[in-house]
């Protein structure tokens, strides 16, 4: 860290970047150095604080003062207001909607209040480019705890009973993922860190990776340790170009201080990490889809099992978790499994972060204890619904989730929560839908995703997808009859159970959410309907062809 | 071919694996553990549909794609909460429950395929598959009686860039069959997966035309191909016309193997003999002449081994390759263009004959070769590519002018009218058709080295060879090594049949550690028998080995067996070519190769 008084933290998230914000980072050095203040301020570029909305973000220690929306032209005011004379610039506060207070501190924001940041603790406090910041605030700690006072068996027991779940979507015990892998007898092992995000609007692994990458390197030695690879390779899409240039920047940073490379910590443990990249491909975020790309196959999926933890990357035993689940791994160790445990709910522990958007005031990335309900996810740190409309649902999971109506927000999610109710966590997209958003146009939106970015490898996947999209738009156009609502419920069902990967056997699942939940939505276009007598109700349970293929 | 329980590609694995109790359709049936779920209810006669599915033992394809969702079954756990599993890939394990005959395993398999016929052309009565396809056989035997998805279909121009192999990929189904034979048994790479999501269809790099392509027209994949995504192109037509044609004098060429598989098109058993009635057929079709291309194989005999004796006695290149196989030149020239001074220089033996045909027919019976057209009926696709090399054909005046497969031969025995099975017996027209049981193993992988080996035998030591079977160098296995002692000398024998084998064989030359003096190399699986032409075998084996078996009972059956005693051949060389390997026998019937990019 730096020994200047006042350091003023710049976000340097791709969101905040896009508004400008390296602008405002040089025209605040620019001012302190003519103001002669280069000894007392230091200008920080960090990583998302998450509160994309009110971007770009500058926040100023140790005054703890957080401003928003902040423009080049702003610099000025602040460098001679608050810097040099010490005055807050008012007109930058955030203002809270709901009671048009103005706000200096982080802490006291809604947004921030009922967050609980781990995987995120490093985002918008330090520079990601400097790895001596994240090795002041206790990074490789950790690596440095498990290489010299922990056996590999004891990584794995600590991660297994922290009961850390996979963040990417599916939510398998990770510390199980490593114990499999640990068992599999092989000379060569790898260690894959998914970064291939890609579900509309989720920005989480982008965010962690430009924001602190160092703790997911971290990471990855350690389950490189536990599990017995001395080889990473985090498989990156090249769409996010400062995500992979911070990622560079840090290995090469860790390699030049020995934290990867030969006898990391004087131990036995030798381990680096190579990056791939990804050209972009949905369902190159598919663990066995991801690997072919890796071989410089084509990013398609291979039946499981085998599983990539018995035969992965060229054939060798292969670990692949998720950017989030490896930045929750060196607190983990660090702090043990028991207080990762304490937080979050009875099968889901810890926190996850998400992406809001759609129609909410606070748009941006949040990070909340496992067992926060929606309602105050959306409504408290989200800020609720842009221009006072109504609530009507949000999706989470993605474009593999479901929608989640009004009556289920109180709903504490966790993994299994979120699955009861019809939709699934994914990978901590959400998005919210307002009053005047039509569903099926929404599961319009989510199939010609899907439809678009399946690999076309399966028949049910290839043409199912495609299939569903027409009959929608068909739906849409106000061209279509019962009897294409029936096909279309029975193709969603045939193409969840058929298809031979997550993608799309997870597909059809906005369909089936929003049939069962806004079933009127659905019989409004349909022109054999005899609206005036009413519009009948969705009954999953009558139909038959439901049940020829419901699991 | 029948399959046992626990056969297949990971037999070695079933070995030390215990035995396990699974349940299909209530059904308790005992197996080993490892082996897939189709494999265990093939046990019980229980029947469920494949398509994408590929499992050819002896050429080590196996297609586990698991792509086309037909074979989906269901699989009850201990919670009794079912799921929809593929049978094809899905392994048996202790305690499994599965059910194939629910509505809900029906249905789906039902859709699948529904859903593929969406996105087909569903032009069966003009497809060249009619009747052959798989895709069809599947809506059928799934009880498909509508199509309820109906929507946007592929429509990509057709691929008629080569000469042979025509690409139709609204009809793939994106199986990736052919991909797998192309990459993994041929190893030539050219076919994969192209585009994504509902536009994916199987194509060279870029979907370049196949003719800009490294293909080598083995016709493996078209072979493998469930529908008629991938075809030879036809040329049926063209031979009708010519036999109208009052001014010219058209005369026919079969190759070995059609006379062990044409049957197999008119519903006889694999492996019968139909030499006599195939004659008859191509005699009442209307040729003038109906010749053998066994007459060219003992030509190419009398040139190669000269070729070889040359060779050795001079400490000249060896290994010396064999080249009949016009798939397997082309894959040498793209993929080991530094090692085209190794292959023996012959032309194949029907391009032989077609010279012969234009020259030395032409001069003893007086026609002129501009008025001769030679047709050839090849088990091969890549024949009617190498019909048209620019080397063979810039003197029209010795060439082959149409090139049809065994299957083009029985759609126009079918279309003639001709009624095959009853058709009597006919001989071979003279001179062309006078043939040795040398060169009717040609059909078969060994059979080339075996018939040169009997010529360059008594060539070498004088002697009578008493035992013409030299049964070392037979068998199906795709990489074969034997010696031959021939006098004082050990001759060092290698057979490979299967590009992929091929590659083994020329990167040991390339790294000089080839041990072998004449190698035998054939592009299809089996050789010949196994071609591209052939008619279907839709996945079963066993009708190769048949056509095989038949080849060398043809051998037995001849009262002369070795190329060198033909007497047309003598006779040949006595009053036209002069000496084998000799300078007129150069010119005509020797040839040379290009280097070639690989794309």
């Amino acid at each position: 860290m730096s020994k200047t008084r006042t350091n003023i933290m710049v976000c340097g998230g791709t969101g905040c970047l896009a508004s400008d914000s390296e602008k405002v980072a040089k025209n605040l050095e620019l001012i302190i150095k003519a103001r002669g203040y280069e000894e007392e301020a230091k200008v920080i570029q960090t990583g998302c604080f998450g509160f994309c909305e009110q971007g770009p973000i500058v926040k100023i220690e140790p005054d703890n003062v957080f401003y928003v929306r902040v423009g080049p032209k702003d610099a000025k005011d602040i460098v001679d207001e608050h810097i040099v004379k010490g005055r807050k610039v008012e007109r930058l506060l955030y203002k809270e909607p709901h009671h048009n207070k103005k706000i200096g501190k982080q802490e006291d924001m809604e947004f921030y209040k009922k967050q609980l940041r781990i995987a995120l603790r490093n985002c918008g406090l330090i520079n990601p480019e400097d790895i001596y910041e994240y090795i002041a605030l206790g990074g490789y700690e950790a690596l440095g705890k498990a290489l010299t006072q922990m056996s590999r068996d004891e990584v794995v027991k600590e991660v297994k009973e922290s009961g850390l779940r996979g963040r990417g979507g599916g939510g398998f015990p990770t510390g199980v993922k490593w114990e499999i892998t640990k068992s599999q007898e092989s000379e060569v092992k790898f260690i894959i860190c998914n970064a291939d995000e890609g579900d509309p609007g989720a920005f989480m692994d982008r965010s962690i990776l430009e924001g602190d990458p160092h703790s997911v390197i971290e990471a990855m030695a350690i389950g490189g340790y536990a599990i017995g690879a001395d080889k990473g390779i985090v498989y990156i899409r090249a769409e996010y170009p400062l995500a992979i240039s911070r990622l560079k920047t840090a290995i090469k940073q860790s390699r030049e201080l020995g934290l990867l490379g030969k006898n990391i910590f004087d131990s036995d443990f030798s381990f680096d990490i190579d990056i791939k990249f990804g050209a972009g491909a949905f369902v190159c975020g598919e663990e066995t889809a991801l690997i072919n790309s890796c071989e410089g196959k084509r990013g398609e999926p291979d039946f499981k099992p085998p599983f990539p933890a018995q035969e992965g990357y060229w054939g060798h035993p292969t670990n692949v978790n998720n950017v989030e689940t490896f930045a929750n791994i060196p607190p983990i160790i660090t702090k043990g499994s028991e207080w990762f445990s304490s937080i979050g709910t009875e099968k889901s522990k810890g926190t996850k972060v998400f992406a809001l958007a759609g129609k909410i005031n606070n748009v941006g990335l949040v990070e909340v204890p496992m067992g926060t309900t929606l309602r105050e996810i959306i409504f408290d740190i989200g800020g609720g619904i842009q221009g006072g409309k109504k609530f009507k649902a949000v999706q989470t999971g993605g474009p593999s989730g479901g929608v989640i109506t009004e009556e289920y927000l109180d709903t504490p999610i966790d993994y299994d929560s979120l699955l009861s109710i019809g939709s699934m966590m994914g990978s901590g997209g959400m998005i919210v839908m307002d009053e005047t958003d039509n569903m099926v146009n929404i599961a319009k939106f989510y199939l010609e995703f899907t439809m678009d970015e399946a690999c076309g490898k399966c028949a049910a996947g290839r043409i199912g997808t495609k299939r569903l999209y027409e009959i929608l738009n068909k739906i849409t156009s106000g061209k279509a009859t019962m009897a294409d609502l029936d096909a279309l419920k029975q193709l969603s069902y045939m193409v969840k159970g058929s298809s031979l990967c997550g993608l799309c056997q997870t597909a059809p699942n906005p369909i089936i959410s929003t049939m069962k939940h806004f079933w009127d939505e659905y019989l409004a276009f349909i022109k054999d309907v005899d609206h005036s007598q009413g519009e009948g109700e969705y009954d999953g349970a009558k139909n038959k062809d439901n049940l020829m293929l419901k699991a | 071919m029948a399959k046992d329980i626990g056969k297949g590609e990971t037999q070695e694995k079933y070995e030390s694996k215990k035995m396990i109790n699974i349940e299909i359709n209530h059904e308790e049936l005992t197996v080993t553990e490892g082996i897939t779920v189709l494999e265990a209810s093939q046990k019980i006669g229980v029947k469920i549909p494949t398509l994408c599915h590929l499992d050819l033992e002896d050429l080590q394809l196996y297609n586990k794609t698991a792509s086309c969702r037909v074979c989906m079954v269901e699989l009850i756990d201990k919670n009794n909460n079912s799921r929809l599993v593929p049978a094809c890939v899905t392994k048996a394990y202790d305690g499994m429950v599965i059910r194939t005959d629910t509505i809900k395993a029906i249905t789906a398999r039902r859709m699948a395929v529904e859903l593929l016929l969406s996105n087909h052309p569903n032009e069966c009565f003009t497809c060249p598959k009619n009747l052959e396809c798989e895709l069809q056989a599947l809506a059928e035997e799934l009880n498909v009686r509508e199509i309820r998805w109906e929507g946007e279909r592929m429509d990509y121009p057709k691929d008629l860039s080569s000469d042979a192999i025509v690409k139709d990929s609204n009809k793939c189904i994106y199986c990736r069959r052919c991909e797998t034979a192309c990459n993994e048994v041929q190893t030539c790479g050219i076919l994969s997966g192209i585009g994504r999501g509902f536009d994916s269809f199987v194509g060279p790099a870029f979907n370049i035309p196949m003719v800009e392509s490294s293909c080598t027209y083995c016709g493996q994949c078209v072979q493998v191909c469930p529908t008629a995504a991938l075809t030879e192109m036809f040329h049926t037509d063209k031979v009708w016309k010519a036999i109208d044609d009052p001014d010219k004098h058209v005369i026919v060429q079969t190759a070995p193997a059609i006379r062990v598989a044409l049957g197999e098109l008119f519903g006889m058993e694999a492996g019968t003999i139909v030499t006599g009635k195939m004659v008859t057929a191509l005699k009442r079709m209307g040729f003038d002449g109906v010749f053998d291309t066994d007459f060219g194989a003992d030509l190419t005999i009398m040139e190669e081994a000269s070729e070889l004796i040359y060779r050795l006695e001079n400490n000249k290149t060896l290994p010396i390759l064999t080249n009949c196989c016009p798939a397997w030149v082309k894959f040498i020239e793209h993929q080991f263009p530094e090692l085209i001074h190794v292959p023996s220089t012959c032309k194949s033996p029907h391009i032989m004959f077609g010279t012969i045909a234009k020259t030395y027919y032409a001069e003893k019976n007086n026609i002129d070769p501009d008025n001769i057209v030679v047709v050839s009926i090849m088990p091969c696709i890549a024949k009617k590519a190498e019909a048209k090399r620019p080397e063979l054909t810039k003197d029209e005046r010795n060439n082959v002018d149409i090139v049809i497969t065994t299957r083009e031969l029985g759609a126009m025995i079918k279309e003639a009218g001709i009624n095959f099975k009853s058709l009597p017996d006919s001989e071979f027209d003279r001179p062309l058709g006078e043939t040795t049981g040398a060169s009717v193993i040609f059909g078969t992988a060994g059979g080339v080295i075996e018939a040169a080996v009997r010529t360059a035998y008594e060539w070498i030591t004088g002697d009578e060879l008493e035992n013409v079977e030299f049964e070392q160098l037979r068998g199906m296995d795709g990489l074969r090594k034997a010696t031959v002692q021939i006098g004082e000398k050990e001759l060092r024998i290698g057979i490979a049949s299967g590009l992929g084998n091929a590659r083994i064989i020329l990167e040991e030359i390339r790294e000089g550690k080839s041990e072998y003096d004449a190698i035998e190399i054939m592009a299809c699986p089996g050789g010949c028998i196994g071609g591209g032409g052939q008619p279907y075998h839709h996945g079963n084996r066993e009708i190769i080995r048949k056509r095989k078996d038949a080849i060398y009972e043809e051998d037995r059956n001849k009262k002369i067996r070795k190329c060198h005693e033909n007497p047309e051949i003598i006779k040949l060389y006595k009053e036209f070519l002069g000496k084998p390997f000799g300078d007129k026998a150069h010119k005509l019937l020797h040839t040379h190769f290009e280097a070639r990019e690989r794309i």
